[in-house]
């Protein structure tokens, strides 16, 4: 049985911590009165399990200067890009926020997916990390098109969808086994995210923009799915909980939305009728 | 299996089904709060893109561990702050009750 030494003891106990205090945050939304309160539960012990990593990284002193320049200037960007996004962003446009937000989430969970393989090689981990990462990435990026009326929020039906879907689902079966009998190699990865990719804009292009608020929901459950993947690809027990907890969760508040909206999830995923878009008269 | 992988898997069965219970109450008016909450929330992969730069490289190596971190930090940051913004909404103004 292997024992940890103080620190990896203190860290681990820190990650747990941060776990709770993320079940907690999401469990005080469920009031008005304590929903604000929930939400800066959440972000403080983010703020903590984020410092803890940085401790580690700087203990490690394995980490090049390279990583280290990359690390801060991609974080500082990204950090500032998200501020001035949510704070500059009209109240009726947060919902396209949200999936865009939710789109590089998925980006990222589906590149620590790349890059443990180019270090580990493949596992089971890391093909639905980055299949799903990829799915959540290209189909936000879609859902958020929409509702910004970049592209057109009428159901998108494209010719020999069934015929597509086939092939991308084949594309992704094989791709996938190939890696996982230790075959391949980058260019089965590359397959399996080009098909991943092109699988979330199939995916979410047929369905009307009045019913994005759910599928945006569906997605970001796929990124929980994804990060928590990440997690296991990376042994980190902090992204499994929390990416689980997330995947759980955006599940039942999908299906609460779809009930609100007296639409069911599966004709919503379906897509292409019986939308409020499709009732309105053409052009 | 290894011991990891299994504590790993409890973890992570136990998870969801803590997911599924822990939103079951949620009114309709903070669903789209708690979807932008719960968005937040798996910003964790900032702590993910900071593990790859434990071993992370070469040119290439270091041009995913700064896409990553960029995409994770603008999830986590914006999503935070966005979800505060939400919930601003229904803060009881002064003078009412």
């Amino acid at each position: 049985m292997t024992t940890f030494d103080t620190f990896d003891t203190v860290i681990r106990l820190v990650y747990l911590a941060v776990a709770c205090c993320f079940v907690l945050g999401l469990h005080l939304m469920n009031s008005p009165v304590t929903a604000r309160r929930g939400n800066l539960l959440s972000a403080g012990a983010m703020t903590v399990a984020i410092a803890a990593t940085a401790v580690v990284l700087a203990g490690a002193e394995t980490v090049r200067p390279g990583a280290w320049a990359a690390l801060a200037t991609g974080s500082l960007l990204g950090a500032a890009a998200g501020l001035l996004l949510a704070r500059r962003v009209r109240m009726t446009a947060m919902p396209q926020l949200v999936s865009l937000f939710n789109a590089v989430g998925g980006g990222a969970a589906a590149l620590i997916g790349v890059h443990d393989f180019a270090g580990r090689g493949a596992s089971l981990p890391v093909v639905l990390d980055v299949l799903i990462g990829a799915v959540t990435f290209s189909g936000s990026l879609v859902a958020a098109g929409k509702l910004q009326g970049l592209l057109p929020g009428r159901p998108i039906i494209f010719p020999g969808s069934r015929l597509i879907a086939t092939v991308l689902a084949l594309a992704v079966a094989a791709s996938s086994a190939a890696l996982l009998a230790g075959r391949g190699g980058a260019p089965a990865l590359a397959v399996l995210g080009v098909a991943a990719l092109i699988s979330g804009v199939t995916l979410v292009a047929p369905i009307g923009g009045a019913d994005m608020p759910v599928v945006i929901s569906l997605l970001n459950a796929f990124t929980g799915t994804a990060v928590a993947m990440a997690g296991f690809a990376l042994g980190n027990g902090v992204l499994i909980t929390a990416g689980a907890l997330v995947g759980a969760s955006g599940t039942i508040l999908t299906k609460l939305m779809a009930d609100a909206m007296n639409r069911p999830l599966r004709s919503i995923l379906a897509g292409g009728f019986g939308t409020g878009d499709e009732a309105k008269p053409a052009g | 299996m290894s011991v990891q992988l299994l504590a790993d898997l409890s973890v992570f069965v136990l998870s969801l089904l803590l997911g599924f219970e822990v939103i079951g109450r949620v009114p309709t008016t903070l669903h789209t709060p708690l979807m932008s909450a719960a968005n937040a929330v798996h910003g964790i992969v900032l702590a993910g893109a900071l593990a790859i730069a434990l071993t992370a490289e070469g040119v290439l190596g270091y041009a995913l561990v700064f896409v990553t971190a960029a995409f994770a930090a603008m999830n986590v940051v914006g999503g935070y702050v966005v979800t505060d913004r939400m919930l601003e909404m229904f803060r009881p103004r002064k003078g009412e009750r």
